[in-house]
């Protein structure tokens, strides 16, 4: 039972929170500028990278870090919109896909130029676990990761239900054209939308990173999984997106358990399918997702 | 001068062109009214105004002053409020939330506002917190009209506020325009209901195939033998007649199965 919780709950969780905070961005530029955007697994690496050069300058801890990251990741998704997807606002989505296709591919080739291609690592050193009722293990690094996206949905929460942007976020999510026929300023709620996708792939890549390590295509892998949760949430919903991540993390983790005999239900090496099947049935059975999502 | 004036808008969506020619005006403390056929492209005229078609002719007036190719967002904040015919409420947000959008353009305090708003709607009131989407289609209705109505506006469009509704709430809806209307707000309408719309109707228009083809008062146009058969019907049963006319063909073929959508 507690190799259950230790070894396939709790990294199905940090699992799940990591995929949570991705699915966020991807749910809301979906719902809010109607297309799939391709880059979002490269901003979260973009994120990391931006973390461990921080911690190279100043020694700081990657928390401390993790919000100068996401500023600095909300900024670069500022500029991108600017210069490449505003030009294509008023064309056929699939322009924007194809474009943020694009951009997933030079941001990539920035980082490989820029950083390197080697492995890094944000937090050096192995960490005993925390022994807490005498049989629940967990790391420092994950409770940190845990308490981290527990303390950035909060905020997300906040935002969405406290705020005139988060409100109007969520009404343009809801339908864009009325929202323009209501007079809110959808430009506005666009740059928005960016600052909060791109700060929270920030964050996802940085939790990643403390989890593991830092490495040019750690965002790419990510993004199956990520846009499975968005879908899987319903798109256009953010609180969709976050059960959706922690779902799919906690069912990918879960699908090695031994649930029948002693063998693993799906060699480990199967995880990634996991998701990629969600989705699949999601989109056969109920493409509106578990919290009603839009359907294009 | 009129509040509104479309002035021999021709346009479409894309290619295709709906309107050939429409003109109309909105005076001053009237209530306008738009009738016709399922897809004659009394909606499209609305949208028109808010610069949501492709115009390949005519100029939209606002006091006399021409917004034709003004920003949609800067339609609204000239106090031009609109309740489209569908998708008119943030089914996720909340009754309140939705009110709130409603005056997302004020900088001033909204709250004496909203009160009114739901001392004209009571049922509204009671489900603030509740999602609007949740809600029965004559209380949807209600909200997309308190929404407009955050604004205080110079004018406002509703198009075919009744649709759909039991008697009850249709009466319910017509009080509450004349309300506004009497408080000075000009109103221009689009309605099934013919019999009931031009009663009320100040100035009335029958538009056919994205064309005028009738101009006249309410009364005058109530008395009209050919809108009499168009639209009145001999039981009197307005909106089955309406749609009769499209099914016979009389309408744009292009708009069956239009109305509802
Ligand atoms: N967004 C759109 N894109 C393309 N064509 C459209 C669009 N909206 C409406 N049309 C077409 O334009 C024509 C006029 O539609 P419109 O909605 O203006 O009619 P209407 O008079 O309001 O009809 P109804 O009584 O059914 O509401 C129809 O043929 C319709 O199919
Ligand atoms: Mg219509």
């Amino acid at each position: 039972m507690m190799d259950f919780i230790n070894f396939h709950l709790m990294p199905g969780i940090i699992l799940g929170s990591i995929y949570a905070l991705g699915g966020i961005g991807i749910s809301m530029t979906f719902g809010i500028l109607r297309f799939a955007n391709f880059a979002h697994g490269e901003t979260m690496t973009l994120g990391a990278y931006f973390a461990f050069t921080l911690i190279q300058l100043t020694g700081w801890h990657p928390i401390a870090v993790l919000p100068f990251a996401m500023i600095l990741t909300a900024v670069v998704a500022l500029g991108i919109d600017r210069v490449f997807y505003k030009p294509f606002r008023a064309r056929p989505a699939i322009m924007l896909v194809i474009a943020s296709f694009g951009m997933m591919l030079m941001i990539r080739s920035a980082i490989q130029f820029s950083w390197g291609v080697q492995l890094k690592s944000l937090m050096p050193g192995i960490q005993r676990p925390y022994i807490l009722f005498d049989a629940l293990r967990i790391s420092p690094k994950h409770m940190l990761i845990i308490g981290s996206a527990l303390v950035l949905m909060l905020a997300v929460h906040v935002l969405l239900s406290r705020t005139k942007i988060g409100k109007a976020m969520r009404a343009m999510a809801d339908s864009p054209e009325l929202a323009r026929l209501t007079g809110i300023d959808t430009e506005m709620v666009i740059r928005a939308t960016w600052v909060v996708g791109a700060s929270l792939a920030a964050a996802a890549g940085v939790l990643l990173a403390i989890d593991t390590h830092v490495e040019t295509m750690m965002g790419f892998k990510l993004l199956l999984p990520v846009f499975a949760a968005a879908i899987l949430g319903g798109i256009g919903r953010p609180y969709g997106a976050m059960a959706g991540g922690l779902i799919i993390g906690i069912a990918e983790e879960l699908s090695s358990y031994a649930w029948i005999g002693n063998e693993p239900l799906l060699a480990p090496g199967y995880k990634a399918g996991v998701a990629f099947a969600i989705m699949v049935a999601m989109l056969i059975w109920r493409p509106s997702g578990l919290f009603r999502g839009k359907v294009f | 001068m009129a509040v509104l004036e479309l002035d021999n808008i021709t346009g479409g969506y894309g290619e295709t062109e709906i309107l050939h020619g429409v003109s109309l005006k909105v005076e001053a403390a009237a209530v306008t009214v738009i009738i016709g056929p399922n897809g004659a492209g009394k909606s499209t005229a609305m949208k028109a105004v808010f610069g949501l078609l492709r115009l390949s002719a005519g100029r939209v007036l606002l006091d006399g002053e021409d917004i034709t190719s003004m920003a949609t967002e800067q339609v609204v904040r000239h106090g031009v409020c609109y309740v489209p015919q569908t998708a008119n409420i943030f089914p996720s947000l909340t009754v309140e939330e939705n009110l709130e959008m409603g005056a997302y353009v004020r900088k001033d305090d909204y709250r004496p506002r909203m009160a009114e708003i739901y001392d004209l709607f009571p049922p509204l009131a009671e489900k603030r917190r509740q999602a609007a989407g949740t809600l029965s289609g004559g209380q949807r209705q209600m909200v997309a009209m308190g929404k407009a109505l955050m604004l205080k506006p110079k004018i406002l469009l509703v198009d075919e506020p009744t649709a759909g509704l039991s008697p009850k709430f249709r009466g319910e809806i017509f009080r509450v325009i004349q309300d506004i209307n009497s408080a000075g707000v000009p109103i221009l309408m689009v309605e099934q209901n013919a019999k009931q719309a031009l009663s009320i109707a100040d100035r009335a228009y029958v538009l056919v195939d994205g064309r005028n083809r009738l101009e006249d008062t309410g009364p005058g146009l109530l008395a009209n033998r050919e809108v009499a058969e168009m639209f009145l019907g001999a039981g009197g049963a307005s909106v089955g007649a309406a749609s009769g006319v499209n099914g016979s063909g009389a309408g744009s073929g292009a708009g069956s199965g239009a109305n509802g959508a």
